[in-house]
């Protein structure tokens, strides 16, 4: 095998083992939007990094972080309802981060590698920070799981029972940046929310506790990523989106599974 | 015989209390100048008419959301087992019934199995929560309160999404799970008829405290009448009803002849009189 095509499937893989269990949070949470805000402002996140000259993955890191944080903040107290202030926000960072690189005419950076990815490009170091910096989301993840839980069932219970849900779901917004800023190089900035969401959500369909959930929805990923490559490299076709287009379809395959719970559910909805 | 257990209760340092607990809404006091204490035994029920300030002053004690005037005073380390008003769980959370039960805390199987049966939904262990029905569910968000074995356990409505029957059940249930545990019990109805059979203290709300009491004092009080109308003639009949004879847990019936007995009130070891037994 390729060595460049042997990083991008480590690489992948380890980025999918992260957003797996992330992304059954954000399915439960009913958090995609949220999630797709955060990962749009990434982009003025990699203009900062630029400008003030500091690693480009803490840039990205620091700046989901506020623009999570604004959003709660603006969800409080704002007077539109917060859906609208999602789209606000979603898309207004995006066209800033643009809008702030484009200023940028001394530098030329590749819009298109942060936007959808360069997972063929992933050197060793990468490899490194995506395993390290994934080792320790999911070491924290594991560490709030029950507080987040429960909270993610019902926030009242979890904080009257003595669990502190507001304490793990601020922890979580925080991996959820770091997801960001790692998955980033790998899928690129618009492509991130459906590597959290579409595994996550094919799981559902197999899985008979949130705990199994998790762990199928990290290996459901996995082959989503192996697959996405492979269909790149034989079609000649972008990686990042492949790899969208494979958990898709896996997704979809999901839904035809005769007898699955989920479909019942929906039949009683 | 069931004043003298109150008055027994009550000697007892309240497992919560709170005095003139006030929270503050921008510029409006949704509740103000509350006073209410929870004893171990103890059943205390909220009743008020919508937007009364049950849920805020609940919340409130629960330290969920912040006080803006008086105090609240818990035993050391209380112990609370909490069913929510409101409950949603989204459906693309895979929840069987006995992962429900761990929610907060880790217990072993046979806890669990043993805290289901309890509230009679046991062959519901292995199912998905899902597909509960509003009963069950209650249920099992009563067994899951009672499964850390709370000293206080708080119910925000507990028989919404039941049928009139099942409600009556599980307001029985109620009682048996305090007689069994010995833990207080604050409970918020907004109906007020069906809690009396098994309340010892009624607090009347409406934004403060309008009247409090035994079931009988304030179903009979005009602060009461005012506040309900039509329906508080309504409830104190169905009082009457529920408290000419009282179940115990062996099954036997007891006459409450002996209600109107005020020197019971006062003098709880001096009162002699044997229930009279039959059934």
């Amino acid at each position: 095998m390729d060595d460049f095509l042997f990083r991008a499937l480590l690489a992948g893989a380890g980025v999918a083992l992260i957003a797996g269990p992330l992304g059954c949070f954000i399915v439960w949470r009913r958090m995609a939007y949220f999630g797709d805000t955060m990962a749009h402002s990434a982009l003025l996140g990699v203009a900062l990094s630029v400008l003030f000259d500091v690693n480009i993955t803490l840039g990205v890191f620091v700046v989901a972080t506020f623009g999570a944080l604004a959003l709660i903040m603006m969800q409080r107290r704002a007077p539109l309802s917060s859906d609208a202030l999602l789209g606000i926000l979603s898309h207004s960072m995006l066209a800033l981060g643009i809008v702030i690189v484009a200023m940028m005419t001394w530098l030329r950076i590749d819009l298109m590698a942060f936007l959808f990815g360069d997972i063929l490009a992933v050197s060793w170091t990468d490899i490194v920070v995506v395993y390290a910096g994934g080792a320790l989301i999911l070491a924290f993840l594991i560490f709030i799981w029950r507080p987040l839980l429960a909270g993610t069932v019902s926030s009242e219970l979890a904080a009257a029972e003595g669990l502190h849900p507001e304490r793990a779901r601020i922890i979580f917004m925080l991996l959820m940046a770091a997801v960001i800023a790692i998955a980033m190089k790998i899928v690129g900035i618009l492509l991130i929310t459906s590597l959290l969401i579409i595994p996550a959500a094919a799981a559902r369909r197999f899985a008979p506790t949130p705990e199994m959930m998790a762990v199928l929805a990290a290996i459901i990923g996995v082959i989503a990523v192996c697959v996405g490559l492979f269909g790149s490299l034989t079609w000649d076709t972008p990686s990042g989106p492949s790899i969208v287009v494979a958990a898709a379809m896996i997704f979809l395959l999901s839904l035809l599974t005769p007898g699955s719970s989920a479909l019942k559910m929906r039949r009683d909805m | 015989m069931k004043i003298a257990k109150q008055t027994e209760i009550t000697s007892r340092a309240p497992l919560l209390s709170a005095r003139g607990l006030g929270v503050r809404a921008s510029s409006r006091w949704l509740i103000e100048n509350v006073d209410l204490k929870v004893h171990r035994g103890e059943i205390v029920t909220l009743i008020g008419p919508n937007g009364s300030g049950k849920s805020t002053t609940v919340r409130a004690l629960l330290g969920l959301i912040k006080s803006d005037a008086g105090e609240i005073t818990r035993t050391n380390d209380l112990r609370v087992g909490y069913v929510p008003q409101k409950l949603t769980i989204d459906w693309t959370m895979p929840l069987k019934v006995r992962r429900f039960m761990t929610i907060t805390g880790r217990h072993s199987v046979t806890s669990i199995d043993a805290a289901l049966d309890e509230v009679g939904i046991l062959v519901l262990a292995k199912n998905d929560i899902q597909s509960l029905s509003g009963g069950e569910f209650q249920r099992l968000l009563l067994a899951r309160a009672m499964i850390g074995q709370p000293q206080l356990l708080v119910l925000d409505e507990p028989v919404q999404g039941v049928d009139a029957q099942g409600e009556i059940a599980l307001y029985e249930l109620i009682g048996d799970l305090r007689r069994r545990h010995d833990c207080g019990i604050l409970l918020v109805s907004h109906d007020l008829h069906i809690v009396m059979a098994e309340t010892d203290t009624v607090v009347c709300l409406n934004g403060h405290v309008c009247c409090s009491g035994s079931p009988r004092s304030v179903a009979e009080s005009p602060e009461y009448r005012d506040l309900f109308g039509a329906r508080a003639a309504e409830a104190l009949a169905v009082y009457h009803h529920h408290h000419d004879h009282k179940h115990l847990p062996d099954g036997s019936v007891v006459q409450a002849n002996g209600h109107d007995d005020h020197s019971a009130c006062t003098h709880p070891e001096t009162n002699k009189k044997k229930p009279s037994h039959h059934g």
